[in-house]
């Protein structure tokens, strides 16, 4: 069976799915064992296949029988191993501290949230897997559509919200279905591995150039890269925050992913860097959204609006990070995607434990939390330390090879700008360290105020934090494993 | 607002006209798209899946895994107008509006009480237009033909062109025809929102349920030539067999997501009156 | 520039697309009701399906499908690529009619909701509703 971990990885989910629709209608407490037991197998799969791509190098998988390019096929190699085995964790204990706020908010409508969820996991899943252009536009498309559905449910100005991001995200998939048009037309194949073995004749046409510019303009849509970054703030701001929680790690940075594989697999190193002009533009305008991400946090008086300026900034650092065009920041932006993933997971889980014992993510909703939800404060802390950067948690690793990517490519626009954004998020989180440390103000003629009593989540909420939380020390203190054995291998040898 | 979309509409605009400069030129038999993959698909279709139409011997053998996202896709877009728009549970206590059908007269009633049905008063909705006979009629004699090219049109995707959403959208068109020409709850009575419900992640189940059987008998997913064993043909004879099997079911998915997504638009998530 | 007529002339197809596309995309760009903008979307989604199925055209070929043959196993004349138009495009684009016409349903029911909330269809006005707050 371990041959068809990669089918299993997303059949599993796709079929749950459906069972949770169905079963939604029958016997509404199967719905979350379904849910879980299903990521639970696709995170299995995930970690199998990860140990099997160290050991055997790149494992295809042909779809149907039908050998690429006929068929479809499934290509896994380092770069798609970790990615996967992230998604997949980030997304299991996503669903088990979702339960607890869902059946806070909409219990009725609990059973197709739950086939929502495993569906858009399917599709993220299937974007990090495939091997095939259009394939990866039709999963692109499942993501995106369950991701509308996830972040409508929410307050009253999440149906706007989520309508301006369906906007924006449907320009964005379109322009890619376009650039795999254009590269359709010159080569004639849809097999991400065949077009690169048919491009290099073809790199000078402008077809080609036209299809790259257009592909990575459609996946900056996806991402939010500045200038393209409107729709994010207020579509994850007013979801509801067991969906924010899902999508807000997971989907910008498996567009990152895309571009890196657009950027590595299709289009050659050599392609891609042969026009510093091009590389330049980027970086700047990578530089630019840390900038203007961190300087827009800093004027947020809410939390969850803040946390997504931040997500904007980061979606900077990785961009900037692959366009530097050297290997120190490439692997600095592989690492990011994992690291970021554990981070913003572990400050949108703590802002679900927030919202559903205090009902508020405002500034001034978050005053003495230390003493009343000390586990969940206490994760917040190290997720905060990994934003900021600090060792040993995971974030300060990622950013020491990012700098180094932009010593050694000597742009040092980029190195200000990342440790800019490290300052502004110290100044960030220690606002908001102090906020909640200290309690409210008494108004009882100077009497103390009797302190709060500890009023934690339920511990199926607090649980899955603090593990993450461990994990994001733990993935801190084993990057040098992670780097030297998975990421090197991920990036071609011709990048220095 | 508007000079802004004029300027990048004008410069995307540009930008891909320069690119068309080196598209091949249009129906050229010797461009690439022409002669790289596609003459294997042509020749090759009926040799290998026993299937004269040859988009659907690609849609659903070569490219199958495809189009099972595909029907995961509106599937999930049934899905997501109904966990938008449906209203379950607490119901407010509704006006209904009753018509005397031999004088005309309109009794509205509050307050969740009704008349018990009867021959002589019709429920009617809040927007109310004259019966019209002649529509009523030749849509009721109508929609039983137009079912049956529906699954004409699925089952002989095979041979003419056809297929599982083609036949999809005309079975649930019809549905829908009797929503329009009726009224909802005429059409909501003959298939339930249960039923419809339900069928839909069935249909796309029966595709990945196909698939997933290909992965137990022992080939790869979605290998339709595993099933000769189970259907006691030989391999390629197999595979058509295969491609009926997921088309029915992406018939039966896209029927009951369109009939789905129209009632939950047309009533606004309500279900008590359509258009 | 003599020289360019004949070209111009010869790939018509692609201006085609192109003016539909951006005829699109202004209309989501600029055009101030909700649902314009979704028709906008639904025209820019159109032009790129007209786009792929005229990269499949053949000139002098017919339909993908084979007349007058029933299974595999009897001996017929060998088709000839040249004959048939390019099914794959074709293939494609069913799917991306369908994610199309699943975005439009997704749409509109956001535009019902947001209708529900606010009253109006019209950009304008929703803003100055959220801003009055």
């Amino acid at each position: 069976m371990s041959q068809q971990y990669p089918a299993l990885l997303v059949i599993v989910p796709l079929l749950s799915a459906f069972a949770i629709s169905i079963a939604g209608w029958m016997n509404k407490r199967l719905c979350f064992p379904i849910a879980v037991t299903a990521l639970g197998v696709a995170a299995y799969s995930s970690i199998g296949l990860l140990f099997r791509v160290m050991d055997e190098g790149v494992i295809v998988y042909k779809l149907g029988g039908w050998a690429p390019p006929m068929g479809i096929a499934y290509y896994i190699d380092h770069l798609n191993a970790i990615v996967l085995v992230v998604v997949t964790i980030v997304a299991f204990l996503n669903v088990i501290s979702a339960k607890k706020s869902i059946e806070q908010e909409f219990p009725e409508k609990a059973a197709p949230f739950y086939a929502l969820y495993v569906l858009m996991v399917t599709g993220l899943l299937g974007i990090v897997v495939t091997g095939d252009a259009f394939n990866l536009y039709v999963l692109l498309e499942i993501a995106a559509l369950t991701g509308y559905g996830l972040l409508a449910m929410g307050e009253e100005r999440a149906p706007l919200s989520t309508l301006n991001y369906l906007y924006m995200g449907t320009i964005g998939a379109c322009f890619y279905l376009l650039g795999v048009g254009y590269l359709y037309i010159v080569t004639g194949s849809l097999n991400m591995v065949d077009i690169a073995r048919l491009l290099p004749p073809l790199y000078q046409s402008k077809a080609v150039l036209a299809a790259f510019i257009i592909c990575m303009v459609g996946v900056w849509l996806k991402m939010a890269f500045f200038p393209l970054h409107a729709w994010l703030p207020n579509a994850y701001t007013h979801a509801t925050s067991s969906a924010s929680s899902l999508i807000a790690p997971l989907v910008t940075k498996v567009m990152v992913y895309v571009m890196i594989r657009l950027m590595l697999t299709i289009f050659t190193p050599e392609f891609v860097f042969a026009t510093l002009a091009l590389q330049n533009i980027v970086v700047w305008l990578a530089v630019i959204a840390i900038v203007m991400g961190a300087i827009l946090a800093l004027a947020e008086r809410n939390l969850k609006k803040m946390l997504a300026f931040i997500i904007v900034a980061e979606v900077g650092y990785m961009v900037g990070g692959v366009w530097l065009g050297n290997r120190a920041g490439m692997t600095g932006a592989i690492l990011h995607i994992v690291n970021d993933a554990l981070m913003t997971l572990c400050v949108f889980l703590v802002v679900g434990n927030i919202v559903y014992k205090v009902k508020g993510y405002a500034f001034e909703d978050l005053q003495g939390l230390f003493r009343k939800m000390p586990f969940t404060m206490g994760a917040f802390v190290v997720g905060a330390m990994s934003i900021i950067g600090v060792p040993p948690t995971c974030g300060f690793f990622s950013k020491w090879y990012l700098i180094l990517g932009g010593l050694q490519a000597g742009h040092y626009g980029f190195v200000a700008a990342l440790i800019f954004s490290s300052l502004v998020s110290v100044v960030l989180f220690f606002r908001i360290f102090e906020i909640c440390y200290y309690e409210p103000f008494s108004d009882h003629h100077g009497h103390d105020h009797p302190p709060q009593p500890m009023a934690e989540a339920p511990p199926l909420m607090v649980v899955p934090l603090l593990i993450v939380a461990v994990i994001l020390i733990l993935v801190g203190l084993y990057t040098g494993d992670i780097v030297n054995h998975i990421i090197k291998f991920a990036i071609p040898e011709g990048l220095v | 607002m508007k000079i802004i979309g004029l300027i990048i509409t004008i410069m995307t605009g540009g930008f891909l006209v320069y690119a068309a400069g080196d598209f091949p030129a249009w129906s050229d038999p010797s461009s690439p798209a022409s002669t790289y993959l596609s003459p294997y698909y042509i020749e090759k279709a009926i040799e290998e899946t026993s299937v004269p139409n040859i988009v659907t011997a690609v849609l659903a053998d070569y490219r199958g895994f495809d189009t099972m996202f595909e029907a995961t896709v509106i599937f999930s877009a049934g899905l997501v107008c109904f966990i938008l728009l449906r209203i379950m549970g607490r119901k407010e206590p509704e006006t209904r509006h009753y018509r005397h059908v031999l004088t005309g007269v309109t009794v509205t009633i509050k307050e969740g009480r009704k008349i018990p049905a009867s021959e002589e008063f019709e429920r009617i909705d809040d927007l109310w237009t004259p019966p019209e006979l002649i529509i009523k009629t030749a849509c009721r004699v109508l929609i039983p033909f137009l079912q049956l090219f529906g699954l004409y049109v699925i089952a002989h995707g095979h041979y003419s062109p056809g297929g599982g959403f083609q036949g999809g959208v005309i079975l649930g068109a019809s549905i829908i025809l009797l929503a329009i020409s009726h009224d909802l709850r005429t059409a909501t009575e003959r298939m339930r929102e249960k039923v419809v419900a339900i069928l839909c992640p069935v249909g796309v189940a029966i595709y990945a349920g196909t698939g997933a059987l290909c992965l137990l008998l022992g080939a790869n997913f979605l290998d339709y030539g595993a099933l000769a064993s189970v259907l006691h043909v030989d391999p390629i004879t197999a595979r058509s067999h295969g491609i009926l099997m997921v088309e029915i079911g992406v018939g039966i998915a896209v029927m009951t997501t369109m009939i789905w997504i129209y009632n939950n638009i047309s009533s606004a998530g309500k279900y008590n009156q359509g258009l | 520039m003599a020289e360019l007529i004949p070209t111009i002339i010869a790939k018509y197809n692609y201006w085609i697309y192109i003016t539909l596309m951006m005829i699109g995309l202004y209309a989501m760009i600029a055009k101030n009701n909700l649902v314009k903008k979704i028709l906008g979307m639904s025209i820019f989604q159109t032009a790129i399906i007209l786009f792929y199925v005229s990269i499949g055209v053949k000139k002098g070929a017919t339909i993908p499908i084979l007349e007058g043959v029933h299974g595999h196993g009897a001996a017929h004349q060998a088709v000839h690529a040249a004959d048939y138009v390019n099914p794959l495009p074709h293939v494609l684009m069913l799917t991306a009619i369908v994610v199309g016409v699943a975005t439009l349903g997704v749409a509109l029911a956001l535009a019902i909701r947001v209708y529900n909330r606010y009253n109006t269809l019209e950009e304008d006005e929703i803003l100055a509703q959220i801003r009055k707050k």
